[in-house]
């Protein structure tokens, strides 16, 4: 232990609305599962003093599905996720995702809204829910008059630099919520990770897709992990794939279509887990993987 | 004698098994004393300079603590080993990253983090040596010129080594100036000359629990000085830290006290580094007046103590047509860190085993311990074996195919097989044969069927599969005369109640130390397993029965074990009227008795060299271990062209380790050697920036999980020896030698390339197979090794 447990604070308000009203003046910071900042004190290098634990409000913990969506609240834990059968079937890559993130306890834990906050370039479900057209709601509480204030956005806004997001100081992700694939959709997700378990991505892809009639791809929504420095969607290489055809004769020239779009918008970077130059190759395999597994 | 069946080779539970299952065993960090401090460890942040000053900031109440530096040490400021170059606490020089500097102690272990903040270390920084590379051409430059020691990082001691290198070794298969001739002569008349390079990483030990101890000080309370120290610990070897302890308090040995408590792991990492954990708690105990516990945590414990040592080996061999070894050289390197530490006796090792399985009729194995500035690297399962023996499996296949041998065949043509003699002119007396061995291995594996399947199946799929062998083997024990030094003494004591009691330093971590020594007892008094008790590791109590590393326990301590109990049997029967067989409750009576009319009754038994071993440690010659593990281990791997990740599909390990005691066990460590074996080869590396270990914790320094790991089929070929308890030889090392050449040899077979260093990630497959689509001329040979078997091949890289 590299800290001195002594040193830190730690707020649990019975409700959200009681938190909000805490979190308001912007000085303390929220924790959840705690599976990243537990390991941030342990290691002496949680900056944050004050904590404000939001772990136990039922508020925030639920799946809500209806007939076009499902919406998870912040609190839901990555064993709540793969638990849930309505997810396996609509958003298996979402399901996957969850599976892959740490040990069985850590997924106890760990709450989708900390691993989207959190906000690791790395991290294994934004993927998914980037193509899979989340949006996340967003709430606080004004800080004179204590009302509620909520705004929505798109995901793929959500993350604006390295581990920056859209949260304004005193702001909660509130709920995520994911419109339904067609059952036309075509879903694939690899992680390529430092080892089978318990890894952090080297680099991940998530796809999503719906073949035509004419062996075209009439929609295509890729993101990946690891390749910048946020989760991101991969918009210019879904541009070079819109409408390209899958049929035999063309494949070879959509796939290298496709792998120079992806290496001009790849750019990742050298670190401990591995190299820039390994993560845009095998991100590329794993495209022309997808690509090759979609009916033609 | 009764019929019952066997004790040795059942698998009883083990004899601390019951309170680990129910949490009730007590490790250091489990353990207070009243009045304990906590201690902490103030490290140096450069790898090499000199100190300039030390500030306390003014904040802090330092009276509250005891702080120790070099000055304070009333013995020798030395961590014991032959040259007294390793420092306690550095006093002005830094010759690596995390060199303990200041040691600190408070009764609230959450002052120490502040005060440590609080301690301000200015240096003269010089520039480090981080490679055996970079040490040689110091080493050069030195030659060239004698003012020229701005590199020079150890100076060479009293106790031998020469300036950047703490040892060398030469080993010939007889005398020096006759087979230099005949190497020149083999040499000439070699149809295939064939050379290559192979490099192995650093490896951290990962033990479950870090390392840990409790140190008290007994202060004459007139004049303060220490009276004698007693240290309690998670450690393989107490006698060391005893004997660290007497020069660090210039105390004789029977006032140092250490106690080996439960220990969550070791493999040779809590070999020698308890001795400098051990003595700064000690010290620490003195200057606080209190006892004083240090637990490293997992990134100090990391960052700060011993790996395995890197290394670098070059095969220069002279094979014939028919493929025959006719010769060759072996340069062995391998890079010992800041310090001499164990490093010679690793060398050792990796010098003897580097000629492996093999008859040759001429070889020269030079080796040497370079220094750099890197935390001394120590001791781990394997010692040095698996270096050269990663080297030398490697190479043999590289040599099959470059002659146009299948691997099997050429190996079977250079086996050792009985009455011959090893590199070192030892005669093999006791039975073996790796022919079967192989034979047996390929079969149970489907080798021959995978490999055609494989050859079929790769040629439409983007995973390419492959399988590989290694045949190799490890000397039981220590090396040559060392075992003879060691002079080990073990007690056996039957208690009052007419129970027989083990008393040894060997030490249990995890590997089955107490359950196989108390078989041997139990069998060889004719007593139930359960009968037999085994004394806490207590050097106020037990004997020195050496240390607990060089798969020793089982086949030399077993055998004292064994020796032992048949001398009280023997005393029982002619001073207790114990009859001839016996029952269990004529046991008890004929002790009881023995105990009643003439006290207590304790067998000593000594080390007894066999009369026939012999070495010269200056020749380097001789029988180098009482006995050898013989195995034959085969992997199975499929390269995933999409990721360039290599995963271990399925292991066949299949070893000739004499009589097997307790069958669980021996499978459980084999298992277990295997899969630090795999992450040697494909997962473990440590990264070093400036000499700092970048990735000093579990998330970054990556060891394969369950998820990871292939079914592992363990299987044993049991031929008793002579020399064991039963029968029994050493186990514990062996199954670290065989992996990595195994999973290389098969990803060549996968893939047409051949790689030759690990760790190999995926990140290393990538740039060989991109390098080779880029420039194709350069890589033609490397994807297909086979070449005209008219021709002579000599591989450019290689200067010898």
């Amino acid at each position: 232990m590299h800290s001195d447990p002594t040193q830190f604070a730690l707020i649990a308000p019975a409700t959200l609305s009681e938190a909000l009203a805490l979190l308001s003046n912007g000085r303390h910071t929220p924790i959840a599962g705690g599976t990243e900042l537990m390991v941030a004190l342990a290691a002496g290098r949680l900056q944050q003093k004050s904590l404000v634990s939001i772990n136990h409000l039922p508020e925030l913990r639920f799946i809500q599905t209806t007939p076009t969506a499902i919406t998870l609240g912040a609190n839901t834990t990555f064993t709540d996720i793969r638990r849930n059968p309505t997810i396996a079937a609509e958003l298996p890559l979402l399901t996957l995702a969850a599976s892959w993130t740490g040990s069985i306890a850590n997924q106890n834990r760990a709450t989708l809204g900390g691993n989207i906050c959190n906000a690791s370039p790395a991290a294994d479900t934004p993927p998914a829910l980037l193509v899979y057209d989340a949006a996340v709601t967003l709430i606080s509480a004004n800080p004179e008059t204590r009302e509620l204030v909520e705004r929505t956005f798109p995901y793929a806004e959500f993350h604006l630099a390295y581990k920056r997001t859209l949260l304004h100081p005193g702001e909660l992700l509130h709920s995520v919520t994911i419109p339904l694939p067609t059952p036309a959709h075509h879903h694939f997700i690899r992680k390529v990770g430092t080892r089978n378990a318990q890894a952090i991505s080297k680099t991940a892809l998530a796809a999503i897709a719906t073949v035509g009639d004419h062996h075209t791809l009439t929609e295509v929504r890729l993101a990946a992990a690891s390749l910048a420095d946020r989760p991101v969607r991969l918009y210019t290489t879904e541009a070079a794939l819109l409408n390209a055809s899958l049929a035999a004769a063309d494949i070879t020239t959509t796939v290298l279509r496709a792998r120079a779009a992806l290496a001009s918008e790849s750019c990742p970077i050298d670190d401990i887990r591995s190299t820039a130059a390994y993560r845009t190759a095998v991100a590329a395999n794993l495209l022309e993987q997808f690509l090759r597994t979609l009916p033609a | 004698m009764s019929e019952t069946k066997s004790i040795l080779g059942s698998s009883p539970l083990r004899k601390e098994g019951r309170p680990k299952v129910l949490g009730a065993a007590q490790y250091i960090d489990d353990l207070t004393l009243p009045g304990m401090w906590h201690g902490a460890t103030v490290r140096s942040t450069i790898a090499r300079g000199t100190i300039r000053s030390i500030t306390f900031a003014p904040h802090i109440n330092w009276s509250e603590y005891a702080i120790v530096r070099a000055s304070d040490i009333p013995g020798e400021n030395a961590i014991v080993h032959l040259p007294k170059d390793h420092p306690c606490l550095a006093a002005r020089e830094i010759n690596h990253v995390a060199e303990p500097i200041l040691l600190l102690a408070h009764p609230e272990k959450s002052a120490l983090l502040a005060a440590k903040a609080a301690i301000h270390i200015d240096y003269d920084e010089l520039p480090g040596i981080f490679n055996i590379e970079a040490s040689e051409a110091a080493v050069a430059a030195f030659i060239n010129d004698p003012n020229d020691t701005d590199n020079i990082i150890w100076p060479g001691s009293s106790e031998g080594g020469t300036p950047n290198c703490f040892k060398n070794y030469q080993m010939y298969t007889g005398e020096a100036a006759p087979t230099e001739s005949a190497l020149v002569e083999a040499f000439e008349a070699a149809d295939f000359i064939v050379e290559g390079e192979y490099t192995t990483g650093a490896q951290e030990q990962l033990y479950i629990e870090p390392n840990g101890v409790i140190a008290e000080c007994d202060l004459d309370p007139v004049t303060g000085h220490v009276r004698g120290v007693t240290v309690r610990g998670s450690m393989q070897c107490p006698y060391y830290l005893v004997h660290a302890l007497t020069l660090v308090f210039n105390l004789p040995e029977e006032k140092c006290r250490v106690i080996q408590v439960e220990t969550g792991g070791a493999f040779g990492g809590k070999e020698d580094f308890p001795s400098v954990i051990g003595s700064h708690a000690a010290l620490l105990a003195m200057k606080s007046g209190h006892p004083v516990k240090i637990i490293y945590d997992r990134g100090e414990d990391m960052a700060a103590t011993t790996k395995r040592h890197p290394s670098r080996t070059r095969l220069r061999t002279a094979v014939s047509r028919d493929g025959k070894l006719l010769g060759g050289t072996i340069d062995v390197a391998i890079d010992g860190g800041a310090y001499a530490t164990l490093s010679p006796v690793v060398l050792s090792r990796a010098t003897i085993h580097a000629p492996g399985p093999y008859k040759w009729p001429h070889l020269r194995v030079r080796s040497k311990a370079m220094a750099t500035n890197i935390p001394p690297h120590g001791a781990f399962r394997g010692f040095g074996a698996p270096q050269s023996l990663f080297a030398l499996e490697r190479h043999m296949d590289k040599i099959a195919y470059t002659i146009g041998f299948t691997p099997e065949e050429f190996r079977r043509r250079n086996f050792l097989s009985t009455g011959d003699h090893t590199a070192t002119g030892q005669p093999l007396v006791e039975p073996v044969d790796m022919h079967h061995l192989l034979t047996r291995a390929l079969a149970d594996s489907g080798y021959h069927a995978k490999r055609a399947a494989f050859a079929e199946s790769n040629q439409h799929s983007r995973i390419k599969r492959g399988v590989g062998f290694a045949a190799f083997m490890h000397g039981t024990g220590f090396t040559g005369s060392g075992e003879r030094r060691l002079n080990s003494l073990v007690h056996l004591d039957i208690l009052a109640d007419g129970r027989p009691q083990v008393l040894v330093s060997s030490t249990e971590f995890g590997q089955g130390t107490n359950t196989i020594l108390c078989q041997v007892a139990a069998e060889a008094l004719h007593l139930p397993y359960d009968d037999i008790l085994i004394h806490e590791v207590d050097t106020a109590a037990v004997p020195n029965s050496g240390p607990t590393v060089a798969s020793r326990t089982a086949m030399i301590v077993g055998k004292l074990v064994e020796r032992a109990a048949n001398e009280v049997l023997a005393t029982l029967r002619t001073q207790a009227a114990l009859p001839t067989p016996h029952t269990r409750e004529q046991f008890i009576a004929a002790a009881q008795r023995h105990h009643a009319q003439q006290g207590f009754l304790r067998a000593s038994v000594r080390y007894e060299p066999p009369a026939k071993i012999f070495w010269d440690d200056d020749l380097y010659r001789g029988d180098a271990y009482p006995g050898y593990a013989w195995a034959v281990y085969v992997a199975e791997v499929a390269v995933d062209l999409n990721t360039y990740q290599v995963q271990v599909t399925r292991f066949d390990a299949l070893q000739e380790v004499g009589r097997v005691l307790h069958p669980i066990l021996a499978k459980g460590q084999i298992e277990g050697g295997i899969a630090q074996g795999i992450g040697y080869a494909l997962y473990e590396k440590c990264v070093y920036k400036d000499g700092h270990l970048m990735n000093n914790q579990m998330t970054n320094y990556i060891m394969p999980t369950s998820a990871d790991l292939p079914d592992i089929h363990v299987t044993f070929e049991e031929v008793p020896s002579l020399h064991g308890p039963g029968g029994a030889k050493g186990i514990g090392e062996l199954p670290m030698d065989g992996p990595a050449p195994a999973i290389l040899n098969a990803i060549e077979n996968a893939t047409g390339i051949g790689f030759n260093s690990i760790p190999l990630l995926p990140e290393d497959v990538y740039e060989r197979l991109t390098s080779l689509t880029a420039r194709p001329h350069g890589g033609a040979e490397d994807l297909n090794p086979v070449v005209d078997q008219a021709t002579r091949t000599e591989s450019p890289e290689v200067n010898a």
